[in-house]
């Protein structure tokens, strides 16, 4: 018997923005919009003594996915959580414009966000408003939006928001998705509310399987790169519908589920009452056995 | 405020490859990014930090020092953006971005 571990499988979760660019896309074709060195950099952080970088955390251009055109913009998580600042946000509204404008097989967001940076106060919420319509704008011009969670930050506050007005979510089981995070919901109601250190409630409530189980993500990938890609790939070119009438279904799908599952105190009562029988078992799956157990007693967005 | 150090080294043309402009690094706590650029400059070889610690400067005079010995290299802009990273983890990040650029 072997004493040499097995190398393990690369991890989208451990990767920088620059690095899931680089493995998402086909390889040698991205070509960055407003980089590095047009030293586009936040006016407001060195206010606060506060070193600034070159790409503001995130990272924009244009690429080939599976020989097909596409726009990709991805969160530098380790610079401020990833948080959404004034050039931040404008570079996402301007890339999510420009594609309305020239019509790519999909907008590919890597997200890997706390939300807005609060150092940058109305100019960061401006800028989640701003990315928001932008990509509405984008979506009503027939180009898919795409957002991929998978990363450690997870995605939340304003970015949750725009994530869910994509046409597509597509997560890992690592990835959470949530609007207020759980020091936040923990510090607002107290820890009998929601315990923020409870890792596997955590994930119970926000992780990729839940978001999964609801219909909020609609593609659910290990933590592996190139399931990602693959994720991402069947998905170019495929929009969905955005009109008053799948906006009022949504609302209805909502209001229904918060009748139906409002009481609950843990993702688990809500998969139970989904009509999975023993669902203290589906965090521990594995994601092929997990997408067996849950295939067919899903929701799936209206 | 942060703090602005500027380095310029009068170093000797060695006629190595060099790329387009290449970035490494994070601006996080204890890390920094490092933009390197090919540029014009007369033979010298620039070196900008902005820096959110104070009171550094000798430091990074003499990590720098070391780094331009280490890297007689010509005709390069370097800019730091730093959060506070020891000067082991500067001169990693600083020969990293030196083998991205240049065929070394």
């Amino acid at each position: 018997m072997s004493d040499v571990l097995p190398i393990p499988q690369e991890s989208y979760l451990e990767l920088s923005a620059r690095q899931r660019i680089a493995r998402i896309c086909d390889k040698g074709t991205f070509t960055e919009i407003c980089g590095p060195e047009a030293r586009r950099k936040s006016p407001h952080l060195a206010t606060f003594g506060m070193p600034s970088a070159f790409d503001d955390g995130l990272i924009v251009g244009e690429a080939r996915l599976d020989g097909r055109n596409i726009m990709v913009a991805a969160q530098e998580g380790a610079f401020m959580g990833g948080a959404v600042g004034e050039v931040h946000g404008a570079k996402l509204t301007g890339l999510l414009l420009r594609a309305a404008d020239r019509a790519p097989d999909a907008v590919v967001i890597l997200a890997d966000s706390g939300g807005v940076r609060l150092h940058e106060a109305n100019a960061g919420l401006v800028a989640v408003g701003e990315i928001q319509r932008a990509i509405f704008t984008a979506r009503d011009a027939g180009v898919p939006v795409i957002a991929v969670i998978g990363s450690a930050n997870g995605c939340y506050g304003g970015m949750s928001i725009a994530a869910r007005s994509c046409d597509w979510v597509v997560m890992s089981g690592e990835g959470r998705l949530s609007v207020s995070g759980p020091e936040v919901i923990e510090s607002a109601q107290g820890a009998g509310e929601f315990d923020a250190r409870d890792r596997a409630l955590v994930w119970r409530t926000m992780g990729g399987r839940h978001r999964y189980l609801m219909g909020d993500a609609d593609r659910l990938v290990a933590d592996d790169p190139g399931a990602f890609r693959s994720e991402i790939v069947s998905l170019l070119g495929q929009s969905r519908a955005i009109t008053l009438e799948t906006l009022r279904a949504r609302n209805t799908e909502l209001k229904q589920r918060i009748d139906t599952f409002g009481a609950a105190r843990d993702g688990t009562e809500i998969w139970q009452a989904m009509g999975h029988s023993d669902p203290w078992r589906l965090p521990e799956l594995e994601p092929d056995p997990f997408q067996a157990a849950v295939d067919g007693k899903r929701r799936k967005r209206a | 405020m942060t703090t602005l150090l500027e380095f310029e080294f009068d170093n000797v043309k060695r006629g190595n490859t060099r790329r387009a402009a290449q970035i490494v690094g994070v601006v996080g706590s204890g890390q920094l990014e490092v933009l390197i650029e090919p540029a014009e400059l007369d033979g010298k070889c620039e070196i900008v930090v902005e820096t959110s610690a104070q009171g550094f400067d000798e430091i990074w005079r003499s990590v720098l020092d070391d780094f331009a010995a280490q890297y007689p290299v010509a005709d390069l802009r370097i800019s730091i953006n730093d959060g506070g990273a020891t000067p082991a983890v500067v001169n990693l990040r600083l020969q990293q971005a030196i083998a991205e650029v240049l065929d070394v």
